[in-house]
């Protein structure tokens, strides 16, 4: 007999809270049924009403991790509707911000990961390493989360010189810091048996499905915006798209863990190129913003975000249009979970995105008919959790009769 | 002052919603945490059920299609609850306020005992908030 297992309907995914429904058989998941908009707030309406100097402030609250890439995104589009050249030093800023927040967010994600599967000293661990970072964003930004770097025509801030040695400085401890993890978790056998051949989503699926980001790389579907198509100072560094091919969540975690790599790389390229650039140069100025329309797109840490943007040449968009990797990725679920068990279930469906346990404590249950098990986020943290003893124990006692 | 109450400052367990939130605030709140803030040290714990809960703490623009969710979790409480209203948008609907599906702020449905502003709150405020919350009881 099929039952129906509630969760959520709080836990964004990503921007948005959700609510799963899983069908069981048993134990095992044969359909997954998914309910987002809980947290619709009617961003584009809203950014129509407002300037455009004023529009990334409100586009970084879309979501909270990835405040640095809808805010590019959307300059792109501007001074593409502008046909504007942003200065270089400008260029270099927005980079080396948008590099930093995707380290933040990685390891944000590897520590929930590590949560989910019961290491909590793992999400201890990264939580610490993330620290230092946050505190050179809020030298460099002027806060922690949200940065209002970006900017139609350039940056809002200077990158001032002092700070550069403390940036290197930080880059080489998250290396070293970034190195153990990754050995850690490509060292672990209970992760391998955890995690290995678990919530496959293949290449052809990524298509179908329009996954992005770390979803499609991690089964080897070769999609990064940065390099396709390269905006600002992407074009003057060098760097690696990391790919996988299996597209478990193993692989999720180590293209996730890759890239960091990558992104410690280019930030490192960016600071030896700003030096020849003029201090102050941060911003081209924007006189008007003719009518037509412009779109710009950013490779975010969870896929390509995308923003449209029409203007009347008026002081205000009249459309403004948000595409989030999310949307595409978490429909990826509907593939990924059936055939798991009800334990791997939350920590497939966290492996599109480190948000998943953000707000996993919420244990709101609808219960409408009397055959619903009721399963709050905590249970099935718990439920994660026996699952790795299990599997700890059984590769212990394998150990011992060898 | 009775002995529940006595127990209860020295370890308040905290329910955490997120009513169409940006993501930050809750993230923030996990941050304290971890072990550079470390309030756990205080006895504060993130539980996974408001039957378990003295604080609910508030974060997001009460959008409408949470709100019937955010009162019934408060009729849900046990009492005496302490309500706590996170960041700027859980305050005052923050940047937010004229979206067409936010109906907030929540101190309009349920009652609040306090506020904790910022967008998103820096963990010390959000320390010096709890010490706040502690002192009322
Ligand atoms: S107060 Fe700021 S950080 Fe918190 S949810 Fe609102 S917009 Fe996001």
């Amino acid at each position: 007999m099929v039952k129906k297992i509630p969760i959520g309907p709080f836990h964004p995914i990503l921007e948005e809270p959700e609510f799963f429904e899983l069908h069981v058989e048993g134990e095992r998941v044969v359909k997954i049924d998914q309910t987002i908009g809980w947290s619709h707030r009617g961003i584009e309406l809203l950014s129509e009403h407002k300037t455009w100097d004023q529009v990334p402030f409100l586009v970084e609250r879309i979501c909270g991790i990835c405040s640095c890439s809808h805010p590019f995104a959307y300059v792109k589009a501007v001074e593409d509707l502008c046909q504007i050249e942003v200065p270089l030093r400008a260029q270099f800023i927005r980079v080396i911000a948008a590099e930093l927040e995707r380290l933040h967010s990685h390891l944000l994600w590897t520590g929930l990961a590590g949560h989910f599967l019961g290491y909590n000293t793992v999400f201890m661990w990264t939580w610490k390493f993330r620290e230092p970072l946050l505190d050179v964003l809020e030298a460099v930004t002027g806060n922690r989360n949200h940065y209002a770097v970006m900017r139609p025509g350039g940056v809002r801030r200077d990158l001032p010189a002092e700070e550069i040695p403390n940036i290197l400085k930080l880059l080489d401890r998250l290396e070293k810091e970034n190195d153990l993890l990754t050995k850690a978790i490509v060292d672990d056998p209970v992760i391998h048996a955890r995690t290995k051949g678990v919530g496959v989503f293949n290449k052809t699926m990524c298509r179908l499905y329009g996954a992005l980001g770390p979803t499609a790389r991690s089964a080897g579907y070769d999609i990064d915006a940065r390099r396709d198509h390269p905006i600002d100072a992407y074009d003057k560094v060098s760097f690696k798209v990391i790919l996988c091919e299996h597209g478990d969540v193993f692989d999720k975690a180590v293209v996730r863990q890759l890239e960091n790599f990558e992104s410690i790389k280019i930030i490192r390229q960016c600071l030896s190129l700003i030096a020849d650039t003029k201090a102050g140069d941060i911003c081209a100025e924007i006189r008007e913003v003719p009518p037509g329309e412009g779109f710009g797109m950013y490779e975010a840490p969870r896929g390509e975000v995308f923003h449209y943007v029409r203007s009347n040449g008026g002081n205000m968009p009249i459309r403004h249009k948000v595409r989030a990797p999310s949307f595409n990725n978490i429909l990826t679920n509907n593939v990924s979970v059936p055939g798991n068990t009800v334990a791997d279930a939350g920590l497939i469906t966290a492996a599109v995105d480190p948000c998943y346990s953000c707000t996993e404590r919420v244990g709101v249950v609808d219960r409408r008919n009397g055959e619903r098990r009721v399963l709050t986020e905590a249970d099935i943290v718990r439920l994660s959790h026996e699952r790795t003893d299990e599997i700890r124990r059984r590769l212990a006692a394998e150990a011992g009769r060898e | 002052m009775s002995l529940a109450l006595k127990a209860l400052k020295k370890s308040p367990w905290v329910f955490h919603v997120n009513t169409g939130a940006c993501n930050n605030c809750d993230i923030e709140i996990l941050d304290c945490l971890t072990p550079r803030f470390d309030v756990e040290r205080f006895g504060v714990v993130l539980v996974g059920s408001i039957r378990h809960a003295d604080v609910l703490l508030v974060s997001g623009p009460v959008t409408a299609n949470v709100l019937p969710r955010l009162r019934r979790l408060y009729e849900a409480a046990p009492r005496p609850i302490k309500v706590v209203a996170f960041g700027a948008c859980g305050c005052k609907c923050g940047i937010f306020r004229d979206g067409y599906n936010v109906v907030g702020p929540m101190d309009k449905y349920i009652p609040v005992d306090a506020y904790i502003p910022g967008c998103p709150p820096k963990p010390e405020t959000i320390i010096s908030g709890i010490v706040k919350v502690l002192s009322q009881l």
